[in-house]
């Protein structure tokens, strides 16, 4: 039942607003709102009942093992949203004067440092506010770098097949051209194509390693040397920076700029889609073209950098200073790790994602790249299953939740059919991999004895499989009333 | 395998034409095409007067799960467009080469339709995607 | 090991199985040159309990000042149930809905939100969010110029009243994609965007026109006119509003004659924490028929296998993760976590409570701003009505002013010198509900012995 339909007129939560109406007789009649909205009308522990019992119909990393390939759903520490609801820091104004802000901007500064040198870029700035806004802001950069120069005729990214669709979007949103490169049969980007594509319209390359497919890219830095060459910049996609944390950094391996994915791998909260953060950092030669504001600190004072001391920024992205509080956890949490606690990251999510797909392999699951490690996540097929028992990895993943556990990320990458990244990060034990993949191999029996069963999942979850064909054709997007 | 009329003239990225012999041709995507797609949910239709270049960009049919661009398989102005299409998409699915037609187009040139794949060539290239 | 469950047992049976003698071997394909680097700029790690101390610190560095900047943040009243309810585990530990199933909590909040913001702009479709309200405009522009198939010029009316930090950030988004922002000067003694100013684009082929509610200097548009104007003209207008105050101004939806065609701004006022200016969330409303050309995540209402209803995300077709290099917007990740608080806070509010908080701030501000303009020197700039913010003259540098009440724990304003130095020494304050008696007796009196 929704909110609106628990409404009885007159009915709302008195301790919540001011018990005085203010009359507003001094405003032209013109501006004023004729009617209300039309919001629910409820007490206060109506409206607590309705979102607690809402939120029991959510799987989530608190309540489920989560496996969610590409997307790190590690455990979210808790201290990391206490301790950001501080008065002083949950109450302190964007605006507020630098006098009252020196808390604040002191942890901005840190861990503008602390990803700094996890990553080994020359400089980071904070401001994107996720990881899509991270890609465009480092697009941008490149193009202001080379637009800086003269360079004007560099207007194609090259982005291999693989890539996540932010890729290809962001770049466009720079007003570039997409070059698309193919990746091979072992998981690496076929360097001959790459070769061909290259040339003087080249303005970089985008590029995550390990790469969506989930294993390293071995020839990275000869992929750098090439692009280097022709011209073009590197572009590092930190979706996958969980693997690597503090066992290689994307400026050793060449890149020129990088976003990294703070709800990914630095913890912060996924929140049901957000809120993310999606700091950059780049080497040296992009070093004025970073967005503003960034923070500086002249040995006593931390402030604000603007785009008057910037002159060659590509300007500011949000209205403030991006997503602040998602990093003060992300800097609560990296303060946590600390230098030993970074490189256990990388350690232990590739430990996990190597033993599930040993165990899976030996189950009988095909693995997409049999010949190569895992890194932190890693691809199997169902094509098999899906050709001879008509059960795809759409209703394995359904089935799955079932057993309490939410699916892994399904048909993505496109090219591998029938496919399944699953990413189990370091925060899980070696029960919860073990419970996966018993219940992996309970559905594959399942398939081969009851299929009908499989296709019909889930059957325990409150709703059934739904009908997104009529959801798109016969659109119901906003509540219309109780006689529609 | 999908149904492919022998009496039209096809693209290698699935549209399908109909020459109505007076200089204008009738445009919609194979039962190939929306097989590959499935349930249609939208389709962008082109505006009458537009002209577009061959290959240009005619339109979207949308799945839930796809998007795909109609490009022209040849040169002109939009003369005609499938109204119905609006409220049901489905008609591609279930009429791609009838009531699913998706616009009508007065030719530039003629003889682009002759350069286009017979029902023979372009059973090939289906063909050969199934592989 | 923090965060890390693994027993040295259960280490060395993994590798076991996995075949390899440690975990360094997993990493053998990385080339071995790129491994030689120092983390020793990387402080070690700390307990719950040192970093817990340690933000105690911090926090207590930036607390306690009586705090009268808005200019586009605002503190309101949260309910404590709000964040309560919003950072259950289900909530904030959950992912995008890609699983409808396991998600059904997510996606009937967001079509509640969706609901919500429909209602409160009198609006057909609300998507289920964008980072904030500079960023949802930037989007919003690129979605008129795509939505206004007519017009080629993608030119943009873009109001000086707007928020200066508005146009930066939609600058820095739309700016490579030949769209350009032209600029629309203010009447200097009303505040409000210059009708008459419009007359120059009479014969022009402009795009779309952004209309402000109230503006950036608090004062309230003539917000009918002006979209009568665009409406004669085929221009696509962009609402940029402050939700709050839509429970009692003319919303987007009802302005002109047919109502603006995209609404959008800062969803902040609504449940969200000041939190140094993030996370906020962007929201964007629509007309239906130009509901394909929204950008984020859309959810929408259906029925399951057996006929129950049900929520799911619809209309992805537009999104990255289907469209790719064609889609709508590159946005993945929103603000989901800033939804669901928002969404519970307008729940408990309701159109009654919003009303009235909007109302106790415009009655607090006429109070605060009745008690500043007594002061010697000081004066309210504009003419016009105002909501809850006002532009005063200061007889001295707005800076002076700022730093010394500061150092009274008097957050004083807004310095709206920098972004507009034509007006001389001027200042932006603010009111909201929670302002008290106490807070402006300090101000009033603080601000008199400075100019005394």
């Amino acid at each position: 039942m929704l909110i609106f339909e628990q409404s009885s007129s007159g009915r709302r939560a008195l301790a919540q607003s001011p018990a005085k109406k203010a009359a507003l007789d001094d405003l032209p009649a013109d501006v004023l709102r004729k009617d209300p909205p039309a919001m629910p009308e409820v007490s206060e522990l109506q409206v607590v009942r309705h979102y607690t019992r809402l939120s029991q119909k959510n799987f989530s990393i608190d309540t489920n093992f989560y496996p969610l390939g590409s997307c790190t759903m590690k455990y979210n520490p808790r201290a990391c949203n206490s301790l950001v609801m501080l008065p002083g820091l949950v109450d302190r104004h964007p605006h507020a004067p630098d006098s009252h802000s020196q808390g604040f901007l002191s942890c901005m500064f840190e861990l503008q440092e602390i990803l700094k040198h996890v990553t080994g870029m020359k400089q980071v700035s904070l401001s994107p506010m996720a990881g899509a806004q991270g890609e465009f802001a480092g697009v941008a950069m490149i193009r202001a770098y080379h637009d800086a120069k003269g360079d004007n005729e560099r207007r194609e990214i090259i982005v291999p097949d693989a890539a996540h669709g932010t890729n290809p979007a962001s770049a466009v949103m720079c007003g570039f051209k997409i070059r698309e490169i193919p990746t091979k049969n072992d998981g690496d980007i076929d360097i001959e194509a790459l070769k061909e594509v290259l040339g003087p319209q080249t303005a970089g390359i985008m590029l995550t390693n390990p790469s969506t497919v989930g294993v390293f890219e071995r020839r990275i830095q000869e992929i750098a040397r090439l692009v280097h060459e022709a011209g073009g910049l590197l572009y590092y996609d930190g979706a996958n920076l969980n693997a690597i944390l503090g066992k290689v950094r994307p400026g050793d391996m060449g890149f020129d700029v990088i976003h990294m994915n703070l709800h990914k791998t630095f913890s912060t909260p996924h929140g049901g889609g957000g809120p993310g953060a999606g700091p950059v950092g780049v080497s040296e030669r992009l070093v004025p073209f970073l967005p503003v504001p960034m923070v500086d600190f002249d040995g006593d004072k931390y402030r604000f950098l603007t785009k008057q001391e910037r002159p060659e920024t590509i300007g500011r992205l949000s209205a403030f200073a991006g997503n602040a509080s998602i990093l003060l956890r992300a800097y609560i949490y990296a303060r946590m790790l600390g230098r030993e606690g970074m490189t256990r990251v990388a350690e232990y999510s590739t430990l996990n994602a190597n033993y599930m797909l040993k165990k899976m392999q030996l189950a009988g699951f095909q693995p997409a790249y049999p010949e190569r490690r895992a890194t932190h996540e890693f691809i199997i097929t169902l094509k098999k299953q899906a050709k001879e028992l008509g059960i795809n990895a759409m209703d394995f993943a359904k089935r799955l939740l079932d057993y309490g556990v939410h699916a892994p990320t399904t048909y993505f990458p496109l090219l591998v059919p029938e496919c399944f990244l699953i990413e189990p990060t370091e925060t899980e034990s070696i029960d919860a991999l073990d419970y996966f993949i018993e219940s992996m191999i309970k559905i594959q029996e399942e398939a081969e004895t009851q299929s009908d069963m499989v296709k019909g999942a889930p059957h325990t979850l409150p709703v059934r499989r739904l009908d997104d064909v009529k959801a798109a054709r016969e659109l119901d997007i906003a509540w219309k009333g109780c006689d529609n | 395998m999908s149904n492919i009329p022998a009496d039209l003239m096809f693209t290698s990225s699935h549209e399908w034409v109909k020459d109505e012999g007076d200089d204008t041709v009738t445009i919609g995507i194979t039962d190939h095409a929306q097989e590959l797609l499935g349930d249609l949910v939208f389709v962008e239709l082109p505006e009458i007067g537009d002209v577009i270049e061959t290959g240009g960009e005619a339109g979207v049919v949308e799945s839930v799960k796809a998007a795909s661009d109609i490009y022209s398989p040849v040169s002109g102005e939009v003369i005609e467009i499938n109204e119905d299409l609006v409220d049901s998409p489905e008609l591609v699915n279930e009429q791609p080469y009838d009531n699913g037609w998706i616009y009508k187009m007065k030719l530039n040139d003629a003889s682009e339709i002759e350069a286009l794949l017979d029902a023979e060539a372009y059973s090939a290239v289906v063909e050969s995607e199934d592989h | 090991m923090p965060f890390i469950p693994h027993t040295e047992q259960e280490v060395q049976q993994m590798l076991a199985t996995i075949g390899v003698d440690s975990i360094d071997d997993l990493f053998d394909e990385i080339p071995a040159e790129l491994t030689q680097f120092s983390l020793e700029g990387i402080p070690e790690g700390l307990t719950e309990m040192e970093v817990s101390g340690l933000m105690h610190q911090r926090a207590r560095q930036d607390a306690g000042a009586h705090c009268f900047i808005g200019a586009g943040a605002y503190d309101h009243h949260i309910p404590a149930a709000v964040w309560e309810v919003a950072t259950r585990g289900e909530f904030y530990s959950a992912y995008t809905p890609y699983q409808a199933e396991a998600s059904q909590g997510t996606l009937q909040l967001l079509y509640e939100f969706q609901s919500m913001m429909t209602a409160l702009m009198d609006m057909d479709a609300s998507n289920a969010s964008l980072y904030d309200g500079a960023s949802a405009l930037g989007e919003a522009m690129l979605m008129a110029v795509r939505s206004n198939r007519k017009s080629k010029s993608g030119k943009i009316l873009v109001p000086t009243s707007l928020n200066p930090a508005y146009r930066d950030a939609a600058y820095s988004i739309v700016k490579n994609q030949g769209i350009e922002m032209v600029g629309i000067a203010v009447d200097a003694q009303t505040g409000k965007t210059d009708l008459s100013a419009l007359d120059a684009y009479d014969n022009e082929d402009i795009t779309a026109m952004v209309i402000c509610q109230p503006n950036f200097f608090g004062v309230l548009e003539d917000v009918d006119a002006l979209t009568a104007w665009a409406e004669q003209r085929n221009i696509m207008t962009v609402a940029v509003v402050n939700p709050l105050i839509m429970s009692v101004l003319k919303p987007p939806g009802q302005w002109g004659s047919n109502g603006a065609d995209i609404a959008c701004g800062e969803g902040q006022p609504l449940g969200i924490p000041l939190s140094s200016g993030g996370p906020y969330f962007g929201f964007m409303c629509c007309r239906e028929k130009i509901v394909r050309q929204m950008p984020g995540r859309i959810i929408g209402r259906t029925l399951d296998l057996d006929g129950k209803p049900g929520f799911t995300l619809t209309l992805q077709a537009r999104e990255q993760h289907i469209r790719r290099s064609k889609a709508t917007s590159n946005i993945c990740t929103n603000q989901g976590l800033m939804v669901t608080a928002a969404t519970i806070h307008m729940a408990m509010l309701g159109a009654e409570g919003l009303a009235r908080t909007a109302g106790a701030s415009h009655q607090n501000h006429r109070k605060l701003v009745s008690r500043l303009t007594e002061i010697n020197g000081v004066e309210a700039v504009f003419s016009s009505p105002v909501f809850h913010e006002t532009v005063l003259r200061l007889p001295i540098a707005t800076d002076q002013v700022l730093t010394r009440l500061a150092d009274d724990d008097v957050l004083a304003g807004y310095n709206l010198s920098k972004d507009y130095p034509e007006l001389g020494n001027v200042l932006l304050v603010c009111s909201t509900e929670k302002q008290t008696d106490q807070g402006v007796d300090i101000f009033v009196e603080k601000l008199k012995n400075l100019l005394s």
